[in-house]
């Protein structure tokens, strides 16, 4: 499940002063909000039978007619999305560990290599710079899928295929460009006279770097990266294609795993599917501000 | 000891010849103002002679030392940014103690230092302050302590004083001036303010289109510039200058008028010429025999004086006025004319005719 910005940015103030009434009147107003409650309730809706279906006996799961109210509430399904039915670890808790070492390593990764080279683009004169940075930027415009086949053979040629290091490594791969563009935009808003001044008291261009410009960084890095660790979080194809085995398996292709079986465990399913949305949310929740600078960024002096 | 000489500097920017042979010879403890518009490369002439500007050609030497590939930590030069650029998660104390701190100075020195600075500038009250607790003039005074904590080689000031209010300006003038008396050492200032420049400099270089145009005292701008530009760039109000031509001993303005020529000039006859007169160097209260017929055009009272317009055939001549001159626009006017203080360029070139002897 994806985020969306919506989600992400505390509502508008309500106690402001009634916006002025629009042509139309009254009436305009009714469509409009009908409109939008119509809309809210279409997106919102599954992601409410999912949080119900989590907490619902099983019996209830399966009633016909569906239960939205009495039901019996249940925390076994989140139970067993830890816990596997003989007692130890469940099959889906390494799968989530999995996720959690992939997410991170390539989202460090990126990071590590993005900031410098976004600070670089930034702050030094070089041969075609707009084309390299378009380049950058094209190596996103088309879709994972597309190099899903030619990265499964170079990995398979390289033993990377069924590795948690291939799925960090192919992360961080689309995670870069993404780091680099977003980061240059934080970097430029950094007035490169601090790194002058820095200097000239006596600091190399490096020190300069990390003692002053690193610093003024760290909101833009933290909401870069939890952009690039939602993705990673996320990523479905490229998990699905080149892993199999349950060591190196996350999370999403394993949920995806629980459906298709003759029997669907919707509980399960449920369950682990909030349980793999909640870190997104409490991600996205803590760099909320940070995340719509980023977004507008350009548009909004800070 | 701190001298810095910059040879033929030049440095563009795509299409931008910033820096176009830039000359300059900084002697120890003097200070030393580049005076120019926006655009004549002042601020990249310095930045050049800091380090932070990588150069097309030229080189730069401090102390006698080619410090052209040095980086800027090794120049050991002090900087004062025109935007500050004091680090704004650092408190006042931080900001000015970080070049002692890069060079590895104890603890104790640090505080000293600071202290000495912070009683020198009179900012003892804002060390504790982060920058955006401080207004313009404060950030100023601190960036100016940042530069002077250290004893470098030289401080190189890049419009320092440009961000601040009227007022401000001319107190930190003075300000400046005891500095740098109380501290010697030598000060390379960046403007494009004349009056700065005239006030606080003992060397002038002025600067136009990446080229220096002129080096001398504050005196030898003002009174003898090099060309017609240098003469309409500095001084306010801004020089008249009158086409004419030399005939034998007579100088005919293209308007018709005819004043003495001046002994000194040495341009034969008939070569078009330009006459420079400034504001205090005519009247229209004084009588004379040497004076130009014209008509007033207009009058600005400025409180302390006023600067009549005017009007000498389709050219105007600023000249300057006690303050309660009157005159309404149309007057006939007969200006003075102090011949021995007019200015006589050559209208091609632009260059002053021979001054020797004055």
């Amino acid at each position: 499940m994806a985020i969306t910005i919506d989600e992400a940015v505390p509502g508008p103030a309500t106690d402001d002063a009634p916006p002025a009434r629009r042509r139309g009147g009254r009436g305009r107003m009714v469509v409009e909000v009908l409109l939008l409650t119509a809309l809210a309730v279409a997106m919102l809706f599954p992601v409410l039978w999912m949080l119900e279906t989590s907490i619902k006996e099983n019996r209830d799961v399966y009633a016909v007619p569906a239960k939205f109210f009495g039901f019996d509430l249940t925390l076994d399904h989140y139970k067993d999305v830890f816990v596997a039915r003989g007692g130890g670890r469940s099959d889906l808790s390494g799968s989530f560990l999995n996720s959690v070492v992939v997410a991170g390593a390539s989202t460090v990764l990126a990071t590590v290599l993005g900031v410098p080279a976004a600070w670089a683009y930034s702050r030094f004169t070089l041969k075609a710079k707009k084309d390299q940075l378009f380049f950058i930027l094209s190596t996103r415009f088309m879709p994972p899928v597309v190099v899903v086949i030619p990265i499964f053979l170079m990995y398979r040629t390289l033993g990377l295929i069924d590795t948690k290091l291939g799925l960090v490594l192919i992360y961080a791969a689309f995670n870069v460009p993404f780091t680099i563009w977003m980061m240059k935009g934080f970097v430029d808003e950094v007035p490169a006279e601090y790194e002058d001044a820095a200097m000239l008291d006596g600091y190399t261009r490096l020190q300069a770097f990390w003692r002053v410009t690193l610093p003024l960084l760290v909101p833009g890095i933290a909401a870069t990266a939890v952009f690039a660790l939602i993705f990673s979080w996320n990523e479905f194809v490229f998990a699905v294609f080149l892993t199999s085995s349950q060591e190196v398996r996350t999370a999403p292709p394993a949920i995806a795993g629980l459906i298709g079986g003759t029997t669907v465990d919707w509980g399960l399913v449920a369950a682990s599917a909030v349980v793999f949305a909640v870190p997104v949310l409490v991600f996205a929740y803590l760099v909320r501000k940070h995340l719509v600078a980023g977004v507008t960024l350009g548009a909004v002096r800070r | 000891m701190g001298t810095v000489e910059a040879h033929g500097l030049r440095k563009a920017f795509g299409d931008v010849q910033a820096l176009d042979g830039v000359d300059l010879d900084v002697p120890d403890g003097s200070f030393f103002v580049v005076l120019g518009p926006s655009g004549a490369g002042k601020t990249t002439t310095l930045r050049a002679i800091a380090g932070l500007e990588k150069l097309d050609g030229g080189s730069v030497h401090l102390d006698g030392r080619d410090a052209t590939d040095d980086t800027p930590a090794a120049r050991d030069l002090a900087m004062v940014f025109q935007s500050y650029a004091l680090y704004p998660r650092q408190t006042a104390y931080d900001n000015i103690a970080s070049p002692l701190r890069a060079r590895k100075a104890s603890a104790s020195d640090i505080a000293a230092a600071v202290e000495q600075v912070a009683t020198l500038l009179h900012i003892e009250r804002l060390l504790k302050r982060r920058p955006a607790q401080m207004s313009g003039g404060e950030m100023q005074r601190v960036a100016l302590a940042r530069a002077l904590v250290r004893r470098p080689r030289a401080f190189l000031m890049d419009e320092p004083l440009t961000n601040l209010d009227l007022k401000l300006r001319v107190e930190m003038r003075t300000e400046l001036t005891r500095i740098h008396r109380a501290l010697g050492g030598t000060f390379l200032y960046v403007t494009n303010d004349q009056v700065e420049a005239l006030s606080m400099a003992d060397h002038v270089a002025v600067l136009k289109d990446g080229r220096v145009q002129q080096v001398g005292t504050p005196a030898d701008v003002y009174e003898r510039p090099a060309n017609q530009w240098v003469a309409g760039f500095v001084g306010s109000p801004r020089i008249s200058l009158l086409a004419c031509r030399a005939e034998g001993d007579r100088l005919v303005g293209a308007q018709g008028w005819s004043l003495p020529r001046p002994r000194w000039t040495t341009a034969e006859d008939g070569r078009p010429l330009l006459l420079g007169l400034r504001a205090e160097d005519v009247s229209v209260e004084r009588r004379g025999d040497v004076a130009l017929a014209g008509e007033v055009y207009a009058l600005e009272p400025l409180g302390d004086r006023t600067v009549v317009d005017v009007k000498v055939g389709s050219e105007l001549v600023k000249v300057k006025a006690r303050p309660h001159v009157t005159g309404t626009p149309g007057d006939r006017v007969s200006v003075t004319v102090d011949l021995d203080r007019a200015h006589i360029f050559d209208a091609g070139t632009g260059l002053a005719l021979s001054t020797a002897g004055r």
